[in-house]
């Protein structure tokens, strides 16, 4: 039999994504990829993959399956959540795990996310990855061009995800400790590339104001809520290409930050790009957060992505083991005899 | 992080040369930190990685390139596209006829009379923007969008056509129909490339169907009619 998670029920959006579909934009194909992929990167150090495997994607409420596998190595990192992993589906008792660590599951255990805290986006990364045919080379699912993933949308319930491991590596469990994903007080932004669409004095504006993140902010794209941006000359621009972290400013004023399922090109003029490295930390803001922008220089912007860089490489060294407590794993085994014991006698 | 080289403001044949050529050129070299070039109308978007290619020796590049910009020619492919302009897909003909105030005859002769010049994809994979419609064409977009159109589906807005190569949402005027797949997911692939010229062949509906069906058997193959070289003019 194939080893498996079953989706038992989806969450509000969960997503297989890993850094996204790089060198295809020029034919119009979208990027894609995690919104936070240092956690990304997290959740695939805990077990072990490649950094850029692919992972599910949580977005705000986590989903709930079943392991069909014999056994399997599972890890969440990113936003807080509390994740119940009871025996089976008949269990009427489960433990509790926080994200940012690895845990050891065996055929039939439940694992069920909740709502997240502190942040938008969590990672379940799977010991050895998903058995899914990379797409032009990713994993990632571009839920509007149908392509990627698992079936090219977000999970529903059914989804049965093979995996390509049919066993786990014997190993300790890992937690990351003091990963800082705090966001930052305000998202170091580039003027451009339209800023001559609009008033110096109003570009200073953009920079001076504190936007509150709406509540039709998707993957696509992050729309602000706050004190409308005035344009010089029209908003009409002849399509040009976008980057993520692009700040499009429409016929509203109401500027829309562009996120990983951003189209290729778009026709709305473009007053500032959040730089690269600070899109993770963008990536897993909730709607009502404040959102703020500090205008940098792109010296700054490569000086804060050589950072990123460096930052990503110390996650192995904030890897600490997590020693079982032998009395807790007898107690849980016990209870599990009780409940098949009664389960039996009412037979 | 990316870089994007602004060449003007206005869809242009000799702003796409520019552009078009500094992508070639670019393209050409296969230049490390390089990640890929996007050529919209009128400018180039360069993604770069800062920790391999600084943006102050990318500038120079680009500078260096630049200056070459007027020696060097674009190069792509002539594409003859069947379409059928039966007002079974051409379901805007009749309407796009009695706001130019011609008879549908003539605006699919209008329609395919040109070399179309491909100046970017973008929007869906392997969608191409062509230009330029004849100006007796050119419509607004229409108030209301349709929530979804076939693939395949021909379109025109303003002086702009498209040949939308997935089901998508359009606010085009829809006036035919291509048989032939321009997205190739499985390789990744487009049929079409900017710089490439394109003619549309108007044909019957049965030549269509004939089309379509060898399409969807995976059998129909379609080369260029030819390569040029040159500017975009």
């Amino acid at each position: 039999v194939t080893p498996a998670l079953r989706i038992i029920s989806p969450g509000l959006s969960t997503t297989v994504q890993d850094l996204g579909r790089i060198g295809y934009q020029r034919l119009g194909v979208s990027l894609s990829g995690a919104l936070d992929p240092v956690s990304l990167h997290a959740a695939n150090m805990l077990v072990g993959n490649p950094c850029n495997a692919g992972a599910l994607e949580v977005l705000y409420v986590g989903p709930s399956f079943a392991i069909e596998a014999e056994d399997v190595r599972l890890s969440f990192a990113g936003a807080d959540a509390t994740i119940e992993i009871s025996a089976d589906a008949n269990a009427v008792s489960s433990e509790t795990i926080q994200s940012m660590q690895s845990v050891h599951l065996k055929r039939g255990q439940i694992v069920r996310v909740g709502s997240l805290k502190n942040g938008s986006t969590l990672y379940i990364a799977v010991e050895g990855g998903f058995n899914i045919a990379p797409v032009l080379g990713s994993v990632s699912t571009d839920s509007r061009g149908k392509i990627g993933g698992w079936q090219g949308r977000p999970l529903i319930a059914g989804d049965v995800l093979p995996l390509h491991h049919v066993t786990t590596v014997e190993r300790n469990e890992y937690r990351i400790d003091g990963l800082d994903l705090s966001a930052p007080g305000r998202f170091r932004a580039v003027p451009g590339p339209q800023s001559d669409y609009f008033s110096d004095d109003e570009i200073e504006r953009f920079f001076a104001n504190e936007y509150t993140m709406g509540a039709g902010s998707n993957r696509m794209g992050m729309q602000l809520e706050g004190r409308p941006i005035q344009h010089r000359r029209g908003f009409n621009i002849v399509s040009d290409a976008i980057a993520t972290g692009s700040i499009q400013v429409p016929g509203s004023g109401l500027p829309i930050v562009l996120l990983a399922d951003h189209q290729t090109t778009g026709g709305y003029p473009k007053i500032a790009t959040v730089i690269s490295a600070d899109l993770p930390a963008l990536g897993r803001l909730s709607i009502g957060s404040k959102v703020s922008f500090a205008r940098v220089t792109l010296q700054e912007a490569a000086a804060a992505r050589r950072e990123l860089a460096a930052s990503l490489e110390g996650i192995g060294g904030k890897m600490v083991p997590i020693r079982p407590a032998p009395a807790a794993v007898e107690t849980r085994l016990l209870e599990c005899n009780l409940i098949s014991g009664v389960y039996d006698a009412a037979a | 992080m990316a870089l994007v080289v602004e060449f003007g403001d206005r869809i242009d044949r000799e702003l796409s040369t520019a552009v078009l050529s500094l992508a070639q050129g670019l393209d050409a070299e296969h230049i490390a930190g390089i990640i890929e070039t996007v050529p919209t109308f009128r400018s180039l978007m360069i993604h770069y990685e800062p920790l391999v290619l600084t943006a102050a020796s990318l500038t120079a590049l680009i500078d260096e390139h630049v200056q070459k910009l007027k020696a060097q020619q674009i190069v792509g492919h002539v594409w003859h596209l069947p379409v059928c302009y039966d007002s079974r897909f051409g379901i805007d003909l009749d309407e796009v006829a009695k706001r130019t105030s011609l008879t549908t005859h003539q605006v699919i002769e209008r329609h395919s009379g040109p070399m179309y010049h491909i100046y970017m994809l973008g929007f869906l994979p392997g969608q191409a923007y062509m230009g330029e419609v004849p100006a007796e064409l050119a419509l607004d977009r229409r108030e209301t969008p349709r929530s979804k159109v076939p693939a395949g589906s021909l379109a025109i807005a303003a002086r702009m056509s498209c040949v939308f190569p997935l089901e998508t949402p359009c606010g085009w005027h829809v006036i035919g129909r291509c048989p032939i797949p321009l997205w190739d997911e499985a390789h990744g692939t487009a049929l079409l490339a900017p710089a490439d010229k394109v003619r549309f062949v108007p044909v019957s509906v049965q030549e269509y169907d004939r089309l379509a069906t060898r399409a969807q058997e995976g059998v129909l193959k379609i080369e260029p009619v030819s390569e040029f070289v040159g500017a975009a003019a």
